[in-house]
C-alpha cells in the first residue's frame, strides 16, 4: 500500500491509543481540527476528547502539564505546532523533562513524547522552518528521533510512545506527503540503529530526516561521475549508531555529512568529529560537511540557496581528494562546503 | 459556601431574564459575576499577633477557627520545623551544606499548608520548602541531600508523593496542574499543593499553570508565600497588582489572601481551598503574607537591601508565639508539653547534626545510571573510561 508519512504517523498514534489506555494526545489544534498538518486527524472523533484534546496556547504549559500527568501514570504524546514554537517549552524540556530520571535517582521516569514538525523546504515563512534537533541532541537525557520515510515514521513513533524515557520526535515536515509502499503496522530497526539506504563503495553520505531524499538523489547523480556513493540514514540522532557509521566509512574511506541544520556547533559537526576520531586511518580525505548556512533560516524565495541541495553535495564529493591536487577552497570552519 | 460554576450560570440567566431591568433598577447594583473568584480585601486573620481571636468581618467566605488539638499539632510541628531550620543554617557554617535557603519566620505557611493535605495529595516544593518536607515526614537528611550536594533529590518522590525541590522558578506549578489533572482523571479526590514565592509570580510558567489548571478544572492549590523579597528585589518592583491573590481572577481561579504568620488562618483558608478542589471546582490560589527573617540563603547579605528595623517589626508577628499564647489561654497547652516539645526538637536537631557529620559517599560510577533506563553505547564508553581512571587512581594509592 502506498502510505504518506503523515498517514503513517496518524496510524501510529491511533494504534498506540488503542493499545494503551494511558496514552493521551494533546497540544494546539490537535483535537477537532486534527492538527495543522493533520497528523492527529480523526483521533478526537474516534477516541473522544478524553484521549485527544486541545490545550491552551502555551508550549511550556503543554510540556509541563504532560510531565505532571506522567506522575500519575499517563503517557502523553504532545505536539508542538512548529519547530520554532517549541522554544517557549525549552526550559521545561531541558531542565525537567530531560533530567527527571537522573535527578530522582531513577525513581521517576517520564514516558512522554514531544512531537515537533521541523526543518524547511516547504516555503514556510520565518519561524516555521527551523532545524532545532541540535538543541535537543545536545541535552543529556533526551532521545532524539527523526524518520525519513513512512515505515520508519510508523515504527519509530510506536517505539517512542512505548519508550520509558522522553523522546523528542522530530518530523521533517517536507516529507509529510512523501509516499512509500508499506503495510502497516510494521516494525523496523529499533532506536540506535542507522540504516544504509543505498550501498556504495567509494564514499559515505551520513544524513538524517529531511536530507535523506536529497542525499539519495545526489548519490544517484554521482554514478554519472563514476562514484559509487553509500547513504546512511541515522534515524535516531540520540542514541547514536557509531557502529553502522564507522563500519561504512572504514569501508569507503570518504565521508560527507549532510544536514539541513546549520553546520556550526551542530549535529553534522558531531558526526564529522566522531567519524574522524574513529576512522582516521581509513580516511583518504577530511570529513566534509554540507549543511544549512550560518544565517537565520531565509525567506521562502531564498530557501533553495540555503538548503543543501544535490549540486552542493556533489561538489563536496568531488572535493574528497580523489587525486593529489591540493584543495585550496577547503574552509573547514564554516560547515557548509560550498 | 464555595460558589460554583452553576452559581455563575444562574446569575447569567437572571441577567438574561425580562425581570432583569427591574432588578437592576431596584438594586442599582451590577451583579459581579466574578466576585466569587476574588480574594478578601484584607488578608484573612483569625488570630492577631498577640494571640487574640479576631472577629471575622468582610471576608469573601466564612473561615472557621480550627479546633485546639489541630492548632496544637501545628504549633508542635512549627517548633520542630524552626529548630530544624536553625540547625540547617548552622550546618552551612560547618561546611556540611553547600547552601541553605531558610524559611524561619514562614513556619505557619510551611507547616500549616503541609499539615492540611494528606499523604495521598501531591506536594510540589521549591528550594525554600525544606521545613515543609520535614513536616511532611520525609527524613531530614534525605531532604537536605540536594543542598549537601551528594545527590539532586534524596527522597523518593513517588513514595512521598512529593516532587523534587524545584529551583527553576515557577516551573513546578505546571507539573502540579498536570498531576492534579491526572488525579482527577483517575477519579480520586486528591489535590496537588504547589508552593511558590512572591517574585516567581512574575514568571510565565506561573500564568500558564494557573490557566491550564483552570481550563482543565484541575484540583491544584497554588500557595504563594509572599515573603516580600525575591532575593533582594522587593515586591513593589515585581508587580502592580493590588495583591498577588488578585492574579487568580483573570484566569478564573478562585483566590484568597491570608495572614501567613497566623497558623489558624492558614489552616482555615487551606480547608476552604481543599474543599473547593475536592468538590471538583478547579484550582485555588492562596497568597500568604509572611516574611523571611533570615537572608535569602546563608550566602546572601540581606543588610544590603533591608533594614534591621523592618526585621524587628516582623519578629513581633511571630507565628509560633501567637498560637502558643492562644493555646495556653484556652488550656490546650501547658508548660510540660512546651518543654517536652522543645526537647523533641533538640533531639531532632542533634540527630540531624550527627547524621550530617559524616562524609557522604557519592559513587562516581552512578553518574551513568539513570540518564536513560538503559545506558547508550556512548554512556557505556564514558563509563569504561571513568572506571579505568578510578582503577588507575586506586592502584596509585595502593603503591604509595
Ligand atoms: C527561572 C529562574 N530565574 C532565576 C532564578 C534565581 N533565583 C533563585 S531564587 C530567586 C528569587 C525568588 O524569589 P521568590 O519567588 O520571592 O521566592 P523566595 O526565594 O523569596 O522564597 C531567584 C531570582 C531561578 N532559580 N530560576
Ligand atoms: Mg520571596
Amino acid at each position: 500500500m502506498s502510505v504518506t508519512m503523515s498517514k503513517a504517523l496518524n496510524q501510529a498514534l491511533r494504534d498506540s491509543i488503542r493499545a494503551d489506555d494511558d496514552v493521551l494526545v494533546f497540544g494546539e489544534d490537535v483535537g477537532t481540527l486534527g492538527g495543522v498538518f493533520r497528523i492527529t486527524d480523526g483521533l478526537t472523533q474516534e477516541f473522544g476528547e478524553q484521549r485527544c484534546f486541545d490545550t491552551p496556547l502555551a508550549e511550556a504549559g503543554i510540556v509541563g502539564f504532560a510531565l505532571g500527568m506522567c506522575l500519575t501514570g499517563y503517557k502523553p504524546v504532545v505536539e508542538m505546532q512548529f519547530d520554532a514554537f517549541a522554544y517557549p517549552a525549552f526550559e521545561q524540556i531541558t531542565s525537567h523533562v530531560a533530567k527527571m530520571r537522573n535527578r530522582t535517582g531513577g525513581k521517576v521516569n517520564l514516558p512522554m513524547v514531544i512531537r515537533i514538525p521541523y526543518a524547511g523546504g516547504i516555503g514556510g515563512v520565518e519561524h516555521h522552518c527551523d532545524s532545532s534537533e541540535g538543541y535537543y541532541a545536545h541535552t543529556a537525557g533526551l532521545k532524539v528521533v527523526t524518520p525519513s520515510n513512512s515505515a520508519d515514521a510508523y515504527s519509530l513513533l510506536r517505539e517512542a510512545i512505548a519508550d520509558p524515557d522522553p523522546v523528542i520526535f522530530m518530523e521533517p515536515k517536507a516529507l509529510y506527503w512523501s509516499k512509500q509502499e508499506v503495510e502497516l503496522p510494521c516494525k523496523q530497526e529499533p532506536f540506535g540503529k542507522a540504516a544504509i539506504r543505498r550501498p556504495g563503495k567509494d564514499a559515505t553520505l551520513v544524513t538524517y530526516g529531511p536530507s535523506v531524499p536529497t542525499a539519495l538523489k545526489a548519490a544517484e547523480a554521482a554514478t554519472e561521475e563514476g562514484w559509487d556513493v553509500e547513504v546512511v540514514d541515522l534515524r535516531t540522532i540520540s542514541p547514536f549508531d557509531d557502529e553502522t557509521v564507522v563500519e561504512s566509512v572504514r569501508r569507503t574511506g570518504r565521508c560527507v555529512v549532510v544536514s539541513e541544520a546549520q553546520g556550526f556547533a551542530g549535529v553534522s559537526g558531531e558526526v564529522a568529529a566522531r567519524v574522524t576520531e574513529r576512522c582516521f586511518h581509513s580516511l583518504s580525505a577530511p570529513v566534509l560537511r554540507v549543511s544549512g548556512l550560518e544565517t537565520p533560516y531565509p525567506a521562502p524565495m531564498l530557501e533553495r540557496t540555503y538548503l543543501p541541495g544535490v549540486d552542493r553535495i556533489l561538489d563536496a564529493i568531488a572535493r574528497l581528494q580523489w587525486d593529489d591536487t591540493p584543495d585550496l577552497t577547503f574552509a573547514p570552519s564554516h560547515g557548509g562546503a560550498a | 459556601m464555595t460558589p460554583t460554576v452553576s452559581h455563575t450560570c444562574a446569575r447569567l440567566s437572571q441577567l438574561a431574564s425580562p425581570s432583569d431591568n427591574v432588578v437592576m433598577q431596584t438594586t442599582a447594583v451590577t451583579p459581579d459575576l466574578a466576585a466569587h473568584l476574588l480574594p478578601s480585601p484584607n488578608p484573612v486573620q483569625l488570630l492577631d499577633p498577640t494571640g487574640t481571636e479576631v472577629p471575622q468581618e468582610g471576608t469573601r467566605r466564612p473561615y472557621l477557627m480550627p479546633p485546639p488539638e489541630r492548632l496544637r499539632e501545628v504549633w508542635r510541628a512549627m517548633v520542630i520545623g524552626r529548630r530544624f531550620d536553625i540547625q540547617a543554617t548552622a550546618l552551612t557554617k560547618q561546611g556540611r551544606l553547600a547552601v541553605y535557603p531558610s524559611s524561619r519566620g514562614q513556619e505557619a505557611c510551611q507547616v500549616g499548608a503541609t499539615l492540611s493535605v494528606t499523604g495521598n495529595d501531591w506536594v510540589f516544593p521549591t528550594y525554600r520548602e525544606s521545613m515543609a518536607l520535614v513536616t511532611r515526614g520525609i527524613d531530614p537528611v534525605e531532604v537536605l541531600s540536594l543542598l549537601r550536594g551528594d545527590q539532586h533529590c534524596g527522597y523518593d518522590p513517588k513514595a512521598h508523593k512529593t516532587a523534587p525541590q524545584c529551583t527553576p522558578l515557577s516551573t513546578q506549578l505546571i507539573h502540579a496542574a498536570g498531576a492534579a489533572y491526572g488525579e482527577k482523571r483517575r477519579g480520586t479526590d486528591n489535590v496537588a499543593l504547589a508552593f511558590i514565592g512572591d517574585g516567581a509570580t512574575s514568571e510565565g510558567d506561573f500564568h500558564e499553570a494557573l490557566n491550564f489548571a483552570a481550563v482543565f478544572e484541575a484540583p491544584a492549590i497554588f500557595f504563594v508565600q509572599n515573603n516580600k523579597y525575591a532575593i533582594s528585589v522587593p515586591l513593589s518592583k515585581q508587580t502592580k497588582a493590588p495583591a498577588l491573590a488578585y492574579k487568580g481572577i483573570g484566569y478564573g481561579v478562585a483566590s484568597e489572601q491570608v495572614d501567613g504568620n497566623d497558623p489558624a488562618a492558614v489552616l482555615a483558608v487551606m480547608d476552604v481551598a481543599l474543599e473547593h478542589c475536592r468538590a471538583g471546582h478547579g484550582p485555588f490560589l492562596i497568597e500568604a503574607h509572611t516574611y523571611r527573617l533570615d537572608a535569602h540563603t546563608n550566602a546572601d547579605d540581606a543588610s544590603r537591601y533591608r533594614s534591621s528595623d523592618e526585621v524587628t517589626a516582623w519578629l513581633e508577628r511571630d507565628p509560633i508565639a501567637r498560637v502558643e499564647t492562644w493555646l495556653k489561654a484556652h488550656g490546650a497547652l501547658n508548660d510540660d508539653l512546651v518543654s517536652a516539645t522543645h526537647a523533641e526538637a533538640e533531639t531532632l536537631a542533634s540527630d540531624l547534626r550527627d547524621r550530617m557529620n559524616v562524609d557522604p559517599q557519592a559513587d562516581p560510577m552512578s553518574l551513568f545510571d539513570n540518564v536513560f533506563e538503559q545506558r547508550t553505547p556512548q554512556l557505556e564508553d564514558a563509563r569504561r573510561m571513568v572506571a579505568a581512571e578510578l582503577a588507575a587512581d586506586a592502584e596509585m594509592e595502593d603503591q604509595s
